[in-house]
């Protein structure tokens, strides 16, 4: 792989903070212009879908109700689905956390002696990382979606739930296809380079016996599954393979059919402006002579459910518009976010798995709170981000030098002769000195001038200004 | 065992019961539900023709698709212009359909949709592994919304069930849009008016 068609940074997945991976994704100034547009329009297109349906907010907060009746009701709703699924020759695997999840689908594979997969997309699978798992089993998985495909094939994770490969220029994805699909050298046409990748995977939707797909929302009353796709590549796999799997976060439960009107009208017009996906399908029985493997995984989740500050973050149901609004996203690209799901949602969630090693995204944003805005099921995206840097800092794990310069505000906050004192010392500094504070220790300054710096403070220039009190009084 | 320690992990830290809101039935804007349909399907890159019947259906086919080598249906109406398909066969002998014609039970006219269970098809995959699907469906069933959709839809049973709008499609390469991704290239309705 050359080094110009290759995003991910080496840097990612070893501990490297936000902050240093968006710095290496805007060093490509043209690059992040393009990506943050591109992002733009697709927001754009939301609108307008949105602006079509005048009950758009009305079906926000019953879709936002619904998931609040499911997240209080979850353990009741998750045994009828069960009960269910099971009645209609469903089998059903619990997985506590990633790593049965995975050991769960090697004993199915192993079980029917396959070394072979076609897996649609799933974050729940790369929240797991299924793929690496079972590469190092010697087991091959063929992701389907021709993103996924994309950036599969170019070694590197999604940058986008839903757009998994849009930080890749048609040219760098004409080079990846010439070099493992034997597309002409130098073509970069879309219809083309989308027809190759159809004539690849069609040979493995034939022959591949067991298929892999995500699942959208999972009905309780009825055992049925919901997997939503543009491309038809969920149920090219699904229809095709004598065994399906779906892999289902336990919070994807809704509890009736009918239900599923309200969320479908929501889903593809918030992920991409569309009316509906291409396909919309609803797995309730193995098709004749198959098997049919649903895996509910925690994983986290019910600890987050206990988290009355966070709870909200299980209703989401994986759209995508607060990644396409985020101004932080657009410019700094899905790969800095260090975890398989990106964006302001992804950094609400990754803190539920380790607060630790994800301490850096819930300060990836502005808390503009346009993620909150466009979010189909309602969540106050931009209130958990501020809630979750307080439980942070508390719990220790803010980055070491805001912990200093936080405690040095507080003092001087809390002292107002020290307060007074530092205004006149910093108004100094500026004018007279600045570069001991306009330098490279200060990230403040990167894209930023400081203003001029008056004179005196306001309560000097009242102190001075100020008229006597007239003895009548006015 | 896993299914225990979750489910009650789950049931200790849910909050306090919160009820299921009412679902309305939102008005649309639209009176025209027909019409709708038909300028939805086409924005989302499908092709539809208003017919009084099969035998005009047929016709039309003939014609757009008479370089396609194997037409295949699950209607006996159609075995003027293709096969008839029976079910019990390997899935994958139908990798080399190029034309599908099926039925769909109703169309959706706020997303140009129409709902197509498993008896309908045959063989899931049929609607999804042609090159061009060709699907019927009768005027008097196309409704408003999706609210109205699933109200018919009820409590019915299927094995599979799938709502298709439009040819299959991606925009994953730099989001031009291409039609034909797995599934079908082109999606023609036929309308009829009887």
């Amino acid at each position: 792989m050359s080094d110009q068609t290759k995003h991910t940074t080496p840097l990612q997945g070893m501990g490297v903070d936000h902050a240093t991976l968006s710095e290496v994704f805007n060093k490509d100034e043209a690059r992040v212009n393009w990506h943050d547009e591109t992002l733009w329009w697709i927001r754009q297109k939301r609108d307008k879908a949105a602006n079509t349906l005048p009950e758009w907010e009305q079906l926000r907060e019953t879709a936002s109700q619904i998931k609040l009746n499911v997240l209080s009701n979850l353990s009741e709703y998750l045994i009828q689905f069960e009960a269910k699924a099971k009645a209609n020759g469903v089998i059903i695997h619990w997985a506590a956390d990633a790593k049965e999840h995975n050991n769960i689908i090697k004993d199915i594979l192993s079980k029917h002696g396959v070394t072979q997969i076609v897996k649609s997309k799933s974050m729940l699978t790369e929240e797991c990382h299924l793929n690496e798992y079972l590469k190092e089993q010697g087991i091959e998985v063929i992701d389907t979606d021709l993103g996924e495909r994309i950036v599969q094939l170019a070694d590197e994770a999604p940058s986008h739930i839903v757009l998994p490969c849009i930080h890749w220029k048609k040219e760098e994805i004409g080079e990846l296809f010439h070099k493992h699909l034997g597309t002409p050298e130098g073509n970069a046409d879309p219809q083309l380079l989308t027809l190759a990748a159809r004539l690849h995977l069609r040979e493995k939707f034939l022959t591949r016996k067991i298929a892999i797909t995500g699942v959208h929302f999972a009905v309780a009353e009825t055992g049925e599954f919901v997997v939503c796709t543009n491309e038809g590549n969920a149920d090219m796999g699904a229809h095709l393979a004598d065994v399906h799997i779906a892999c289902m976060g336990i919070e994807k439960i809704i509890p009736e059919r009918k239900h599923l009107s309200v969320f479908l009208r929501l889903l593809a017009r918030s992920a991409t402006g569309q009316p509906v996906t291409t396909y919309s399908s609803h797995f309730k029985k193995p098709r004749q002579a198959q098997e049919l493997h649903i895996v509910l995984v925690d994983n986290g989740r019910s600890t987050q459910l206990g988290r009355e500050d966070f709870r909200n973050s299980l209703k989401c149901i994986r759209c995508g518009a607060c990644f396409n609004t985020c101004p932080v996203y657009r410019r700094s690209g899905g790969h800095s976010y260090h975890t398989a799901i990106a964006g302001p949602i992804g950094s609400i969630l990754a803190p539920n798995l380790d607060m630790k090693a994800y301490a850096d995204l819930p300060f990836a944003s502005t808390l503009c709170g346009s993620c909150s805005n466009v979010c189909p099921v309602k969540i106050d995206i931009h209130q958990q981000l501020y809630k979750w840097r307080q439980v942070l800092v508390q719990q220790g794990h803010a980055p070491a030098s805001k912990k200093i310069a936080m405690k040095g505000m507080a003092t001087v906050l809390s002292n107002p002769l020290l307060y007074k004192m530092a205004g006149k010392t910093g108004r100094w500094f500026i004018k007279n000195v600045s570069f001991t504070v306009n330098n490279k220790l200060n990230p403040w300054y990167k894209q930023r001038d400081m203003p001029e710096v008056p004179k005196q403070s306001f309560s000097e220039w009242y102190k001075k200004n100020r008229k006597p009190p007239s003895p009548e009084g006015e | 065992m896993n299914r225990g320690i979750i489910l009650s992990a789950v049931k200790n830290n849910q909050p306090g019961f919160s009820s299921l809101p009412a679902i309305e039935n939102f008005i649309q804007p639209f009176t025209d539900a027909v019409e709708k349909y038909k300028t939805i399907l086409q924005a989302i890159g499908g092709n539809v023709f208003e017919v009084a019947n099969c035998h005009e259906a047929i016709d039309i086919i003939k014609d757009q698709f008479k370089n396609e080598k194997r037409l295949v249906t699950v209607d006996d109406a159609f075995i003027a212009v293709a096969e008839l398909y029976q079910s019990g066969k390997d899935a994958h002998l139908l990798q080399d359909v190029d034309v599908a014609i099926i039925n769909a039970h109703f169309g959706v006219a706020e997303n140009g949709s129409l709902w197509i269970t498993e008896d309908l098809v045959k063989e899931r995959v049929l609607p999804f592994i042609c090159q061009h699907l060709v699907v019927i469906i009768h005027k008097g069933n196309i409704v408003p919304t999706m609210h109205d959709a699933y109200e018919i839809i009820a409590d019915s049973d299927y094995g599979f069930g799938v709502f298709i709008a439009g040819p299959s499609k991606t925009a994953d390469i730099e989001q031009s849009l291409v039609l034909g991704a797995h599934g079908p290239k082109t999606m023609t309705v036929f309308i009829i008016n009887a």
